[in-house]
Parts: C-alpha cells; structure tokens; sequence
C-alpha cells in the first residue's frame, strides 16, 4: 500500500514537471509530493509513527540542526561582506 | 562477555542499544546531506542561471521505482523474520540486494554518458553540486550493499544461534536503507526535475 503511493506520488512529480509550471510552482509542487513520500517511507517503514521519546528527541535535535543549516543559505544572501554599501557605477568604461 | 541490550530493550530508555545507535548515525547523516543540501541552495541562489533538462529524467525515475521497490522487499524480509520465515525472508533480502545492485549500474550508465561528453564535475557548478550529491548517495548504496551481503553471507548463520539478534540487525539496515530512499526522494526532483 505505501509503496504504491510512493511509486504514484514519483509519477506525479514528473507528470508535473513536463506541465512546465513557473518554477516557483514546480519547485514548491516537487518539494510539497517528495515531503509526503518522505513522511511516509519515515513514518510506516522506519516505524516513527510509533516510537519511542528517546529517538524522538534525538531526531528533534536534528530537525533544528538541519533547520538551521537550511537557514544559513539565507545569511548569504543577505551579507553585504565586500560590497560597497553605496557602490556607484563607474563613470565610464575603457577610458584608455 | 557478552554485549547488553543487545536484543533485549533497555530499562531507561526502552531501546536496544543497536536501535538507538543506528538512530544517531542516522541522525549524523541527516546533518552530512543536509549540508550538501545547504550548499546546493548556495550554488544555485548565486548562479546567474542554472542548466534545465541536462539529466535523463526517465532514468532517475526507473532508479526511483528501484529504490522504492527496495525498501518495499527490506520492509517485507524484516516482518518475514518476525513471523520466523527465515528463507522467505533471506530471499527478499536477496532481491533487495539485487536491486540496489540494478540502481548502481543505471548510475554507472548515467555517470558514463556524461564523462564520454566531457561533462565531468569540473564541468559546470551544476554538474560538480550532482556528481557530489549522487556519488556520496551512491557510496551509501554500496555501505548497504555490503550489509546485506554479510547478512546473507556469513551474518545468516546467526539465525540458528540468537533469531531475534539476527532480526535486530536486519531492522538496523533497513533502517539505514529506508534513509537512502529518503535522501534519493529529494534528490531526484532536486537534481533533475527543478
């Protein structure tokens, strides 16, 4: 039964995929089915659905680690490390 | 002496110690992909463009059905053993081996039909975030690989002298190989859809 909502919930990411959605739609489509496979393979077949605290605590620390590695592409968008806060575009180019 | 805990669960926690620390090296390994993960958003956030449809999208689908079918038949010889079936289960612990084994080989095809173009890592941001991605992925396929044949080698006679510790070890891989279907569930809209 899981394995078949798995083997459809792949067709469907590539069936949308060849729609050619906008990429902010295909991305977040993909990303929306890849997480319910995940939580399913996660949840019958690694039997989290019923587990003891111990491991879920331990996966509880690593889900905020792996938040925040997530987090950091986000800071390296946002740094202005080596950029001139009031760049001006040069006055004119091949003076030579 | 002998190791405790080994089949019996511990008191305070209620796990053996062989659950529990298959758990932690999981959770070490969410931490090892998750920054490959980070870094691959990195890349691309920086990219002025990154390259669509470079990879054979029906290729990574097949590999797809495979691993999935692999967790399938793990899932299936563990409960097998549970009921004490040992030979059904040894024979899905072959097919499960078998299959990760046809997974290699349609990467090797992959992998040969982009060196032979010259698209090696050093090829492209893109290609060097995929080769990484998948090779490390691939390297935890061959890490299984290699489990599964030692318990169906010579880890198989532990059956006849402690099942429920045999049954154990066979539940701690399928652990670690229902892992490797999750990293390959991402990485395959990731790397070759998006």
């Amino acid at each position: 039964m899981v394995g078949a909502v798995l083997f459809a919930g792949t067709v469907i990411t590539v069936a949308a995929n060849q729609v050619h959605l906008a990429v902010p739609l295909a991305i977040t489509v993909a990303l929306i089915i890849a997480t319910i496979k995940g939580s399913f393979v996660a949840s019958v077949f690694m039997h989290l659905s019923a587990e003891r605290k111990w491991i879920y605590a331990a996966l509880l620390l690593t889900a905020v680690g792996f938040l925040v590695l997530m987090t950091i592409p986000m800071f390296t968008v946002n740094d202005g490390i080596g950029t001139p806060i009031h760049a001006e575009a040069p006055a004119h180019a091949g003076g030579h | 002496m002998n190791i405790p805990y080994t089949v019996e669960e511990r008191p305070d926690s209620g796990l053996t110690n062989g659950k529990f620390g298959t758990w932690l090296f999981l959770a070490s390994e969410v931490m090892l992909f998750g920054a490959l993960f980070s870094t691959y958003i990195i890349l691309r956030q920086g990219s002025v463009e990154w390259p669509h449809g470079e990879l054979n999208i029906w290729l990574g689908m097949i590999n797809t059905f495979i691993l999935i079918g692999s967790s399938v038949t793990m899932v299936l010889s563990w409960a097998n053993l549970k009921m004490g079936n040992f030979s059904r289960a040894r024979m899905l612990l072959l097919i499960t081996f078998i299959l990760a084994g046809v997974f290699l080989v349609n990467k090797y095809f992959e992998y040969a039909d982009h060196l032979r173009r010259g698209e090696g890592p050093w090829h492209s941001t893109f290609l060097a975030i995929y080769f990484t991605l998948t090779g490390l992925h691939g390297l935890h396929i061959i890490g299984g690989m290699v489990v599964m044949l030692y318990l169906l080698g010579p880890g198989a006679k532990m059956w006849v002298r402690n099942p429920a510790q045999y049954t154990g070890r066979v539940e701690y891989t399928g652990l670690y190989w229902h892992f490797v279907d999750l990293v390959w569930i991402f990485l395959f809209p990731i790397l070759y859809l998006l």
